[in-house]
Protein backbone atom coordinates (compact mmCIF):
# COMPACT_ATOMS: atom_id res chain seq x y z
CA UNK A 1 0.00 0.00 0.00
CA UNK A 2 1.46 3.35 -0.88
CA UNK A 3 2.05 5.86 2.29
CA UNK A 4 0.38 9.02 2.58
CA UNK A 5 3.85 11.02 1.98
CA UNK A 6 4.93 8.67 -1.06
CA UNK A 7 8.74 8.12 -1.73
CA UNK A 8 10.32 10.72 -4.03
CA UNK A 9 12.96 12.96 -3.79
CA UNK A 10 13.01 15.85 -5.91
CA UNK A 11 16.01 14.88 -8.44
CA UNK A 12 17.34 18.00 -8.93
CA UNK A 13 17.48 18.48 -5.14
CA UNK A 14 19.00 15.59 -4.40
CA UNK A 15 22.49 13.42 -4.26
CA UNK A 16 21.35 10.45 -6.12
CA UNK A 17 24.26 7.40 -4.87
CA UNK A 18 23.08 4.85 -7.55
CA UNK A 19 23.50 6.69 -10.45
CA UNK A 20 26.35 9.14 -9.57
CA UNK A 21 29.76 8.56 -11.54
CA UNK A 22 31.86 6.96 -8.71
CA UNK A 23 34.80 6.73 -10.33
CA UNK A 24 36.36 9.99 -9.56
CA UNK A 25 35.70 9.15 -5.53
CA UNK A 26 37.34 5.85 -5.98
CA UNK A 27 40.40 7.26 -8.17
CA UNK A 28 41.08 9.93 -5.15
CA UNK A 29 40.81 6.90 -2.80
CA UNK A 30 43.20 5.44 -4.33
CA UNK A 31 45.71 8.20 -5.17
CA UNK A 32 45.11 10.24 -1.45
CA UNK A 33 44.31 7.44 1.16
CA UNK A 34 44.48 9.68 3.72
CA UNK A 35 41.45 11.64 2.21
CA UNK A 36 39.32 9.31 3.75
CA UNK A 37 40.02 10.12 7.68
CA UNK A 38 38.17 12.86 7.51
CA UNK A 39 35.85 13.54 10.14
CA UNK A 40 34.24 16.61 9.05
CA UNK A 41 35.27 18.96 11.79
CA UNK A 42 35.50 22.07 9.69
CA UNK A 43 39.62 22.61 10.92
CA UNK A 44 40.12 23.04 7.12
CA UNK A 45 37.35 25.58 6.05
CA UNK A 46 37.93 27.86 9.34
CA UNK A 47 42.01 28.14 8.47
CA UNK A 48 41.47 28.45 4.22
CA UNK A 49 42.96 31.51 2.97
CA UNK A 50 41.05 31.31 -0.25
CA UNK A 51 37.79 30.59 1.99
CA UNK A 52 38.63 34.13 3.66
CA UNK A 53 38.40 35.87 0.52
CA UNK A 54 36.17 33.84 -1.76
CA UNK A 55 32.98 30.85 -1.44
CA UNK A 56 35.20 28.70 -1.40
CA UNK A 57 35.05 25.43 1.04
CA UNK A 58 37.64 23.12 0.83
CA UNK A 59 35.86 21.03 3.42
CA UNK A 60 32.38 20.57 1.75
CA UNK A 61 34.06 20.45 -1.57
CA UNK A 62 35.86 16.83 -1.06
CA UNK A 63 32.73 15.30 0.62
CA UNK A 64 30.36 16.29 -2.50
CA UNK A 65 32.87 14.46 -4.29
CA UNK A 66 32.72 11.36 -1.94
CA UNK A 67 29.30 11.36 -2.78
CA UNK A 68 30.08 11.39 -6.53
CA UNK A 69 28.87 15.08 -6.98
CA UNK A 70 31.79 16.76 -8.87
CA UNK A 71 30.25 19.68 -10.44
CA UNK A 72 30.48 22.47 -7.69
CA UNK A 73 33.97 21.03 -7.31
CA UNK A 74 35.42 21.58 -10.93
CA UNK A 75 33.66 25.02 -10.46
CA UNK A 76 35.47 26.03 -7.34
CA UNK A 77 38.64 24.17 -7.08
CA UNK A 78 41.03 26.66 -8.92
CA UNK A 79 40.17 29.18 -5.99
CA UNK A 80 42.52 26.99 -3.75
CA UNK A 81 45.90 29.04 -3.56
CA UNK A 82 47.60 25.75 -1.79
CA UNK A 83 49.13 27.89 1.27
CA UNK A 84 48.73 25.11 3.23
CA UNK A 85 47.18 26.12 6.08
CA UNK A 86 44.29 23.02 5.59
CA UNK A 87 47.43 20.78 6.03
CA UNK A 88 48.57 22.55 9.84
CA UNK A 89 45.21 22.27 11.64
CA UNK A 90 43.89 18.62 10.25
CA UNK A 91 43.78 16.32 13.20
CA UNK A 92 43.01 13.26 11.68
CA UNK A 93 46.42 14.32 9.21
CA UNK A 94 44.78 14.38 5.66
CA UNK A 95 47.28 15.05 3.53
CA UNK A 96 45.08 17.81 2.27
CA UNK A 97 47.65 18.79 -0.30
CA UNK A 98 47.64 15.55 -2.07
CA UNK A 99 44.05 15.80 -1.98
CA UNK A 100 43.50 19.05 -3.88
CA UNK A 101 46.39 18.06 -6.37
CA UNK A 102 44.55 14.95 -6.75
CA UNK A 103 41.28 16.16 -7.34
CA UNK A 104 42.82 19.24 -9.94
CA UNK A 105 44.32 16.40 -11.93
CA UNK A 106 41.37 14.04 -12.57
CA UNK A 107 39.47 17.22 -13.45
CA UNK A 108 42.06 18.06 -16.07
CA UNK A 109 41.89 14.42 -17.33
CA UNK A 110 38.44 14.44 -17.46
CA UNK A 111 37.94 17.41 -19.63
CA UNK A 112 40.76 16.40 -22.11
CA UNK B 1 48.34 -11.49 52.48
CA UNK B 2 49.49 -7.87 51.85
CA UNK B 3 48.53 -6.18 48.41
CA UNK B 4 50.61 -2.90 47.20
CA UNK B 5 48.20 -0.25 45.68
CA UNK B 6 49.34 2.44 43.87
CA UNK B 7 47.54 5.86 43.14
CA UNK B 8 45.45 7.42 46.37
CA UNK B 9 42.56 8.50 43.34
CA UNK B 10 39.77 7.09 43.50
CA UNK B 11 39.90 4.03 42.01
CA UNK B 12 42.99 3.43 44.04
CA UNK B 13 40.92 4.01 47.48
CA UNK B 14 37.86 2.79 46.32
CA UNK B 15 40.29 -0.56 46.06
CA UNK B 16 41.90 -0.14 49.38
CA UNK B 17 38.76 -0.08 50.93
CA UNK B 18 36.83 -3.35 49.20
CA UNK B 19 40.58 -5.38 49.79
CA UNK B 20 41.08 -4.53 53.55
CA UNK B 21 36.84 -5.29 54.00
CA UNK B 22 37.67 -8.91 52.68
CA UNK B 23 40.58 -9.18 55.37
CA UNK B 24 43.35 -8.48 52.92
CA UNK B 25 46.63 -5.74 54.53
CA UNK B 26 46.70 -3.09 52.02
CA UNK B 27 49.53 -0.65 51.55
CA UNK B 28 48.26 2.33 49.48
CA UNK B 29 50.83 4.66 47.77
CA UNK B 30 50.45 8.39 47.02
CA UNK B 31 52.55 10.68 45.70
CA UNK B 32 50.70 14.23 46.69
CA UNK B 33 50.22 14.68 49.73
CA UNK B 34 46.68 13.55 50.10
CA UNK B 35 44.50 11.22 48.24
CA UNK B 36 41.86 12.09 45.93
CA UNK B 37 44.05 12.73 42.76
CA UNK B 38 42.66 14.30 39.80
CA UNK B 39 39.38 14.61 41.73
CA UNK B 40 40.59 17.47 44.11
CA UNK B 41 41.16 19.69 41.01
CA UNK B 42 37.23 19.42 40.18
CA UNK B 43 34.03 21.38 41.96
CA UNK B 44 31.09 19.51 40.96
CA UNK B 45 30.77 15.91 39.41
CA UNK B 46 28.44 15.03 36.49
CA UNK B 47 25.58 14.35 36.09
CA UNK B 48 24.19 14.62 39.21
CA UNK B 49 26.29 17.72 40.81
CA UNK B 50 27.93 16.09 43.29
CA UNK B 51 30.36 17.84 45.73
CA UNK B 52 34.04 16.44 44.93
CA UNK B 53 35.16 17.45 47.76
CA UNK B 54 32.30 15.69 49.52
CA UNK B 55 33.25 11.97 47.72
CA UNK B 56 36.78 12.45 48.54
CA UNK B 57 36.23 13.00 52.41
CA UNK B 58 34.01 9.69 51.80
CA UNK B 59 36.53 7.83 50.19
CA UNK B 60 39.35 9.00 52.86
CA UNK B 61 37.34 7.91 55.98
CA UNK B 62 37.00 4.63 54.53
CA UNK B 63 40.16 4.51 54.38
CA UNK B 64 40.56 4.55 58.49
CA UNK B 65 40.67 0.68 58.47
CA UNK B 66 42.94 -0.99 60.29
CA UNK B 67 43.99 -3.00 57.32
CA UNK B 68 45.52 -0.03 55.32
CA UNK B 69 48.32 1.66 55.37
CA UNK B 70 48.84 5.04 53.76
CA UNK B 71 52.07 6.41 52.45
CA UNK B 72 51.55 10.05 50.84
CA UNK B 73 54.16 11.72 49.37
CA UNK B 74 55.72 8.65 48.40
CA UNK B 75 56.09 7.78 44.50
CA UNK B 76 56.45 4.32 43.26
CA UNK B 77 59.46 4.03 41.32
CA UNK B 78 59.82 0.25 40.18
CA UNK B 79 58.20 -3.18 40.87
CA UNK B 80 59.86 -6.12 40.97
CA UNK B 81 58.76 -10.31 40.84
CA UNK B 82 61.57 -11.05 44.05
CA UNK B 83 60.03 -14.53 44.35
CA UNK B 84 57.55 -16.11 42.03
CA UNK B 85 54.02 -14.15 43.27
CA UNK B 86 56.15 -12.05 45.82
CA UNK B 87 56.41 -8.44 44.45
CA UNK B 88 58.51 -5.40 45.75
CA UNK B 89 57.71 -1.87 45.09
CA UNK B 90 60.08 0.38 45.57
CA UNK B 91 59.32 4.06 46.87
CA UNK B 92 60.77 7.47 46.19
CA UNK B 93 61.55 7.59 49.95
CA UNK B 94 63.86 4.24 50.28
CA UNK B 95 60.90 2.44 51.45
CA UNK B 96 60.68 -1.26 49.58
CA UNK B 97 57.03 -2.12 50.34
CA UNK B 98 56.03 -6.12 49.76
CA UNK B 99 53.26 -7.64 48.39
CA UNK B 100 51.87 -10.65 47.23
CA UNK B 101 49.45 -8.59 44.56
CA UNK B 102 49.98 -5.18 42.93
CA UNK B 103 47.37 -2.85 41.65
CA UNK B 104 48.31 -0.59 39.19
CA UNK B 105 45.66 2.67 39.84
CA UNK B 106 48.11 5.44 38.27
CA UNK B 107 44.91 7.41 37.14
CA UNK B 108 45.95 9.75 34.34
CA UNK B 109 47.01 13.80 33.67
CA UNK B 110 45.40 16.62 32.07
CA UNK B 111 46.39 17.50 28.89
CA UNK B 112 49.17 20.29 28.98
CA UNK B 113 46.97 23.25 26.72
CA UNK B 114 50.53 24.98 25.95
CA UNK B 115 51.32 22.01 23.71
CA UNK B 116 48.09 23.47 21.14
CA UNK B 117 49.96 26.76 20.80
CA UNK B 118 47.46 28.20 18.04
CA UNK B 119 44.88 28.31 21.11
CA UNK B 120 46.77 30.66 23.02
CA UNK B 121 47.05 29.25 26.62
CA UNK B 122 49.33 30.65 28.73
CA UNK B 123 49.68 33.50 25.65
CA UNK B 124 46.74 35.10 25.97
CA UNK B 125 45.01 35.89 29.51
CA UNK B 126 41.42 34.82 28.86
CA UNK B 127 41.96 31.85 27.34
CA UNK B 128 41.63 29.05 30.60
CA UNK B 129 41.16 25.35 30.72
CA UNK B 130 38.27 23.24 31.80
CA UNK B 131 40.45 22.25 35.40
CA UNK B 132 41.23 26.17 35.74
CA UNK B 133 37.34 26.69 35.87
CA UNK B 134 36.77 24.09 38.29
CA UNK B 135 38.96 25.85 40.53
CA UNK B 136 37.11 29.57 39.68
CA UNK B 137 33.72 27.69 41.02
CA UNK B 138 35.24 26.38 44.07
CA UNK B 139 36.37 30.08 44.50
CA UNK B 140 33.29 31.52 43.24
CA UNK B 141 35.96 34.10 41.03
CA UNK B 142 33.66 33.82 37.61
CA UNK B 143 32.45 36.89 38.08
CA UNK B 144 35.13 39.39 39.13
CA UNK B 145 37.85 37.63 37.05
CA UNK B 146 38.82 40.00 34.76
CA UNK B 147 37.01 42.72 36.67
CA UNK B 148 33.59 42.20 35.12
CA UNK B 149 31.64 39.14 34.42
CA UNK B 150 31.80 37.74 30.79
CA UNK B 151 29.53 38.32 28.75
CA UNK B 152 30.44 35.73 25.62
CA UNK B 153 32.15 32.35 26.78
CA UNK B 154 32.99 29.53 24.37
CA UNK B 155 33.89 26.09 25.58
CA UNK B 156 36.24 24.24 23.40
CA UNK B 157 35.62 20.61 22.73
CA UNK B 158 38.29 17.98 21.99
CA UNK B 159 41.62 20.11 23.15
CA UNK B 160 44.49 17.13 23.37
CA UNK B 161 42.18 14.53 22.22
CA UNK B 162 40.93 12.64 18.44
CA UNK B 163 44.08 15.03 17.04
CA UNK B 164 47.00 13.46 15.16
CA UNK B 165 48.50 16.98 15.29
CA UNK B 166 49.38 16.38 19.08
CA UNK B 167 49.69 12.19 18.68
CA UNK B 168 46.06 11.77 20.64
CA UNK B 169 43.88 9.81 18.07
CA UNK B 170 41.94 8.99 21.41
CA UNK B 171 38.53 10.53 22.35
CA UNK B 172 38.82 11.62 26.01
CA UNK B 173 35.20 10.80 26.39
CA UNK B 174 34.21 12.87 29.66
CA UNK B 175 34.91 16.53 28.15
CA UNK B 176 31.58 16.91 26.22
CA UNK B 177 29.44 16.52 29.49
CA UNK B 178 32.11 18.35 31.66
CA UNK B 179 31.58 21.29 29.28
CA UNK B 180 27.54 21.08 29.32
CA UNK B 181 27.85 20.83 33.33
CA UNK B 182 30.40 23.75 33.25
CA UNK B 183 28.01 25.86 30.89
CA UNK B 184 25.09 25.35 33.20
CA UNK B 185 27.01 26.23 36.39
CA UNK B 186 28.38 29.06 34.38
CA UNK B 187 24.52 30.18 33.81
CA UNK B 188 23.20 29.63 37.11
CA UNK B 189 26.38 32.30 37.99
CA UNK B 190 25.65 34.81 35.33
CA UNK B 191 22.24 34.48 33.64
CA UNK B 192 23.17 37.49 31.38
CA UNK B 193 26.07 35.92 29.55
CA UNK B 194 25.92 34.14 26.05
CA UNK B 195 27.17 30.51 26.43
CA UNK B 196 28.72 28.43 23.31
CA UNK B 197 30.05 25.21 23.14
CA UNK B 198 32.17 24.59 20.13
CA UNK B 199 31.86 20.87 19.37
CA UNK B 200 32.83 17.76 16.42
CA UNK B 201 30.51 15.21 18.32
CA UNK B 202 28.93 15.15 21.08
CA UNK B 203 29.59 12.05 23.37
CA UNK B 204 26.84 11.59 25.58
CA UNK B 205 27.50 7.63 26.58
CA UNK B 206 26.77 7.68 30.17
CA UNK B 207 23.01 7.47 31.97
CA UNK B 208 21.37 11.20 32.37
CA UNK B 209 24.07 12.60 29.82
CA UNK B 210 21.92 12.93 26.97
CA UNK B 211 19.37 15.03 29.27
CA UNK B 212 21.99 16.91 30.39
CA UNK B 213 22.38 18.37 26.95
CA UNK B 214 18.77 18.57 26.53
CA UNK B 215 18.27 20.28 29.39
CA UNK B 216 21.33 22.93 28.50
CA UNK B 217 19.61 23.63 25.44
CA UNK B 218 15.86 23.95 26.53
CA UNK B 219 16.37 25.20 30.11
CA UNK B 220 20.07 26.79 30.19
CA UNK B 221 19.93 28.84 26.90
CA UNK B 222 23.60 26.87 25.80
CA UNK B 223 24.27 26.98 22.36
CA UNK B 224 26.32 24.49 20.21
CA UNK B 225 28.13 24.85 17.21
CA UNK B 226 29.63 22.30 15.34
CA UNK B 227 33.36 22.71 14.33
CA UNK B 228 36.66 22.31 15.39
CA UNK B 229 38.58 25.58 16.46
CA UNK B 230 41.18 26.36 13.78
CA UNK B 231 42.66 29.32 15.64
CA UNK B 232 42.74 31.92 18.09
CA UNK B 233 43.80 35.48 18.62
CA UNK B 234 43.72 38.03 20.92
CA UNK B 235 42.06 41.26 20.40
CA UNK B 236 42.89 45.10 21.53
CA UNK B 237 40.59 45.02 24.31
CA UNK B 238 41.87 41.66 25.48
CA UNK B 239 39.28 39.35 24.24
CA UNK B 240 39.72 36.06 22.10
CA UNK B 241 38.96 36.18 18.55
CA UNK B 242 37.98 32.50 17.34
CA UNK B 243 37.65 31.11 13.89
CA UNK B 244 36.03 27.93 13.25
CA UNK B 245 33.85 26.27 10.53
CA UNK B 246 30.24 26.51 11.49
CA UNK B 247 30.15 22.78 9.66
CA UNK B 248 26.32 22.34 10.03
CA UNK B 249 26.01 26.21 8.45
CA UNK B 250 29.19 25.84 5.97
CA UNK B 251 30.40 28.68 6.59
CA UNK B 252 33.56 30.25 8.51
CA UNK B 253 32.59 31.45 11.64
CA UNK B 254 34.36 34.47 13.51
CA UNK B 255 33.52 35.08 16.90
CA UNK B 256 34.54 37.59 19.73
CA UNK B 257 34.62 36.22 23.10
CA UNK B 258 35.81 37.08 26.98
CA UNK B 259 36.41 34.04 27.97
CA UNK B 260 37.43 30.94 26.11
CA UNK B 261 37.86 27.60 28.41
CA UNK B 262 39.63 24.68 27.02
CA UNK B 263 38.63 21.45 27.81
CA UNK B 264 41.97 19.63 28.34
CA UNK B 265 41.35 16.05 27.73
CA UNK B 266 42.95 12.81 29.63
CA UNK B 267 46.84 11.64 28.53
CA UNK B 268 48.18 8.91 30.17
CA UNK B 269 49.96 9.65 33.58
CA UNK B 270 53.59 9.72 33.65
CA UNK B 271 53.90 6.93 36.30
CA UNK B 272 51.86 4.32 34.56
CA UNK B 273 54.27 3.75 31.62
CA UNK B 274 57.64 3.48 34.12
CA UNK B 275 55.70 1.06 36.73
CA UNK B 276 54.50 -1.36 34.12
CA UNK B 277 58.22 -1.03 32.08
CA UNK B 278 59.38 -2.16 34.79
CA UNK B 279 57.32 -5.90 34.93
CA UNK B 280 57.01 -5.43 31.02
CA UNK B 281 53.48 -5.32 31.18
CA UNK B 282 52.78 -3.78 27.65
CA UNK B 283 51.06 -0.26 27.02
CA UNK B 284 48.27 1.12 24.51
CA UNK B 285 50.11 3.42 21.41
CA UNK B 286 48.57 6.34 23.38
CA UNK B 287 50.41 5.32 26.65
CA UNK B 288 47.63 3.90 28.71
CA UNK B 289 48.05 0.26 30.20
CA UNK B 290 47.07 -2.80 28.17
CA UNK B 291 44.49 -4.93 29.69
CA UNK B 292 45.29 -8.70 28.94
CA UNK B 293 41.70 -8.57 27.37
CA UNK B 294 39.50 -5.85 26.65
CA UNK B 295 36.46 -7.41 27.51
CA UNK B 296 37.00 -11.15 29.48
CA UNK B 297 40.40 -9.79 30.95
CA UNK B 298 39.93 -6.45 32.71
CA UNK B 299 41.85 -5.41 35.57
CA UNK B 300 44.23 -8.15 34.91
CA UNK B 301 47.44 -7.38 32.50
CA UNK B 302 49.92 -9.57 30.64
CA UNK B 303 51.76 -10.14 33.86
CA UNK B 304 50.23 -12.10 36.70
CA UNK B 305 49.84 -10.71 40.14
CA UNK B 306 49.97 -7.38 38.31
CA UNK B 307 46.65 -5.66 38.17
CA UNK B 308 44.92 -2.22 37.21
CA UNK B 309 41.77 -0.03 38.36
CA UNK B 310 40.82 3.05 36.90
CA UNK B 311 42.09 5.46 34.49
CA UNK B 312 45.32 4.35 34.13
CA UNK B 313 43.80 1.99 31.27
CA UNK B 314 41.73 4.42 29.46
CA UNK B 315 39.86 7.88 29.94
CA UNK B 316 37.31 6.64 32.66
CA UNK B 317 34.34 8.67 34.61
CA UNK B 318 34.20 8.52 38.07
CA UNK B 319 31.16 5.75 38.12
CA UNK B 320 33.23 3.41 35.86
CA UNK B 321 36.11 3.99 37.98
CA UNK B 322 34.60 3.07 41.18
CA UNK B 323 33.03 -0.22 39.80
CA UNK B 324 36.50 -1.02 38.19
CA UNK B 325 38.35 -0.63 41.32
CA UNK B 326 35.59 -3.32 42.91
CA UNK B 327 36.12 -5.54 39.73
CA UNK B 328 40.15 -5.23 40.56
CA UNK B 329 39.58 -6.26 44.14
CA UNK B 330 37.39 -9.27 43.57
CA UNK B 331 39.94 -10.01 40.71
CA UNK B 332 42.98 -9.67 43.18
CA UNK B 333 40.91 -11.51 45.64
CA UNK B 334 39.84 -14.52 42.79
CA UNK B 335 43.75 -14.65 41.73
CA UNK B 336 45.62 -14.94 45.66
CA UNK B 337 42.97 -17.46 46.88
CA UNK B 338 43.81 -19.24 43.76
CA UNK B 339 47.67 -19.12 44.49
CA UNK B 340 46.88 -20.53 47.50
CA UNK B 341 45.56 -23.66 46.74
CA UNK B 342 48.99 -24.01 44.18
CA UNK B 343 51.08 -23.45 47.15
Amino acid sequence: MPTLWGYSISAARSIDYDKNDQSFLRRLAHSCPSSKLCIGCGGCTAACSAGNLTEFNIRQLQMLVKRGETRETAEQLHKCMLCGKCLLVCPRGVDTRKMILSMKRFLREHDQ
Amino acid sequence: MNIVIIGGGPAGSEAAYRLAGEGYTVDLVEKENSIGGNLNNWHQLFPDRKSAAGLVKELQQRLNHPGITLHIDAEAREIAESAPGKFAVKLSNKTVLHGSAVLLATGYKVFDAKRKEEYGYGIYKRVITSAELENLFTNRALATLYGEAPKRIGFIHCVGSRDEKICNYHCSKLCCVTAVKQAIEVREMLPEVEIFCFYMDMRMFGPGYEEMYREAQERYDIKFIRGRLSEAAENIHGQVVVKVEDTLVGKPLRMTLDLMVLMVGMEAADGSGKLAGSVQVPLYPNGFIRPADPHTGTNLTARPGIFTAGSCTSPMNLTDTLTDARSAAWQIKKWLTGSDKHA
